[in-house]
């Protein structure tokens, strides 16, 4: 059997992993000039006046809800688009699928430089430049081939006799997609919603090309900072803490479908 | 049981297609429309045919700045592979700690890839930083804003910390998907470790794997964020990738033209080797 006990080098790589976020909390506590003072491990005078900067200062918390209002509105647009196509490719051959799922997937190997300056010409025309809703068009470009990629793993482990059955029991198809499909598919549809939300919050080149100053994200907000007001180390490492946080909140919620949700579906 | 041929199933694949194609097919068609054309102003375009390509591959900093991408790339596989299947061979298949082990991987993959960077400003800085301090204390010289060598070993380590866990999580989950019965029946023909590996794990590793180098190969190409926070691309030139040379060029300049063909020819490359990987991955399968 396999070892039920983890290895010593786990232990050390965790260690390795911990080390910069350990050191990221320690300065969000810490004055600028204990910071630009000196070494010490652990902070001498905790402060939360870092904190207290972030929370105050709309160009702060602004920018933060802005970050979630277009992961929010991409996770559901994704996911409502890629349901019934991850259905269809499971089901179904039909003229030209087998290139159009390769096509899906090319579109996530487009490095988002290349896009970047029609995305803003295309955004400034039909003026939705700087609103969250461009953001999440944009970051479609890569969720929503994951997306279908992913669902399609899940949807293909969803037995076919369950279809039949359902015809079989008169009910229409729509009642079986909605009441009895998306149901099962859950699990499916949270991994999805993970991934989505993994690769929309933690972009920066497309959010910040495609925002000014209305639907700026967070993750901007943090690089502005820090050519405008020569670095405040303290303020930037307290609003890393806290970019972070929705992070560990939704692998808190995901915990028990991690090992399965990497799998896509398919082992 | 064999899928039905329905073409109907078009009408359920529709929305996707309606949706990549203004998030992407437009975007492309304007861009392999500009790479031929030199653009004075909306009125004012000539139609120059391959010139900006032609340009582009006789540029200096391109072919530079694609040596430097494919080394970073190659050297990011070949440590984040391996780290990630010894890794998730390390993790205890159940229990408490299992979940544990796996949210701390999780962490780094939900990071904003600019925080990403702060943070490894902040950790390796010679002055405040507590890798920088303690690497200065045992004497090396170490610092990444001046010295190149000290800059890639500092992206490669960022790298490493911020991707490897991916690796791991795939790997694990091909791991846990293996019936114990395998286990048991190496056991009886004595095998252990590497033979245990090589016979029994890896062959149920191969399309976690298969995905997880496309998945980081084609990713490591597009790399943008953490450098340009971290070194912003020096000193000197030292760290600039494809995705920086090109938005300097594109949004920096506003050289439409140049940007353009360089985009395509980008794109083009990632495509290439994901595909000769696929494919030789298939090939081998058959």
């Amino acid at each position: 059997m396999p070892e039920s006990k983890a290895h010593w080098s786990l232990y050390l790589y965790c260690l390795f992993l911990l080390a910069p976020l350990y050191w990221l909390v320690s300065m969000a506590v810490k004055h600028n000039r204990d910071i630009l003072g000196g070494l010490e491990l652990v902070p001498a005078n905790p402060t939360f006046a870092n904190f207290v900067e972030v929370f105050t200062n709309p160009a702060w918390y602004q920018a933060f809800f802005n970050s979630l209002a277009y992961v929010g509105i991409n996770s559901a647009l994704t996911i409502s688009v890629a349901l019934p196509a991850a259905y269809a490719f499971s089901r179904y051959r039909f003229l030209g699928d087998k290139q159009l799922f390769f096509w899906l997937l090319t579109n996530r190997m487009a490095p988002p430089a290349v896009f970047l300056l029609p995305f803003l010409q295309l955004y400034s025309s039909i003026g939705l430049f700087d609103t969250p809703l461009a953001v999440a068009l944009a970051h479609c470009l890569f969720t929503v081939p994951l997306a279908v990629w992913i669902l399609e793993g899940f949807a293909a482990a969803v037995p076919r006799e369950l279809d039949e059955m359902a015809a079989i029991d008169g009910h229409s198809f729509s009642y079986f997609f909605f009441a009895l499909f998306i149901p099962i598919m859950r699990g499916g549809i949270g991994v999805t919603a993970f991934f989505c939300f993994m690769f929309s919050w933690v972009e920066l080149l497309i959010a910040r090309t495609l925002t000014a100053s209305e639907a700026k994200p967070i993750a901007v907000a943090m690089t502005r900072t820090v050519s405008a007001s020569g670095l405040d180390w303290g303020v930037l490492a307290a609003a890393g803490v806290l970019t972070i946080l929705p992070g560990v909140a939704v692998v808190w919620f995901v915990r028990r479908h991690l090992a399965k949700g990497f799998a896509l579906g398919r082992v | 049981m064999q899928p039905s041929r329905n073409n109907k199933a078009w009408l359920a694949v529709a929305p996707v297609v309606l949706v990549v194609a203004f998030s992407a097919i437009v975007p492309l068609m304007t861009v392999v429309n500009y790479s031929v054309q030199d653009i004075f102003d909306v009125n004012t375009r000539i139609f120059v045919g391959l010139d900006w390509y032609r340009e582009t591959l006789r540029d200096p900093r391109f072919l530079e700045a694609l040596l430097r991408q494919l080394s970073f790339s190659a050297l990011v596989l070949v440590l984040e592979i391996p780290l990630g299947i010894w890794i998730a061979r390390a993790i205890p298949r159940q229990g408490r700690q299992t979940t544990v082990f796996l949210i701390i991987l999780a962490v780094p993959l939900l990071i904003p890839w600019n925080v990403v960077g702060v943070i490894w400003q902040i950790f390796a800085r010679p002055d405040i930083g507590l890798l920088g301090a303690a690497v200065s204390a045992l004497g090396v010289s170490y610092n990444y804003t001046s010295s190149p060598v000290d800059a890639w070993v500092t992206l490669l380590l960022m790298d490493v910390w911020h991707w490897t866990s991916l690796v791991a999580l795939l790997c694990f989950a091909g791991l846990a998907s293996i019936p114990p019965a395998y286990y048991q029946a190496a056991a009886l023909d004595g095998a252990k470790g590497w033979r245990l590996f090589r016979h029994v794990e890896l062959p149920h590793l191969r399309s976690v794997l298969t995905i997880a180098v496309l998945l980081r190969a084609m990713d490591s190409l597009m790399i943008y964020t953490e450098p340009f926070v971290l070194t912003g691309g020096g000193p000197g030139a030292s760290t600039t990738f494809l995705s920086q040379y090109l938005t300097t060029m594109a949004v920096g300049q506003f050289d439409l033209g140049p940007a353009a063909a360089f985009s395509v020819l980008y794109f083009l490359l990632i495509l290439l080797l994901c595909w000769i990987f696929h494919a030789s991955v298939m090939r081998r399968d058959a």
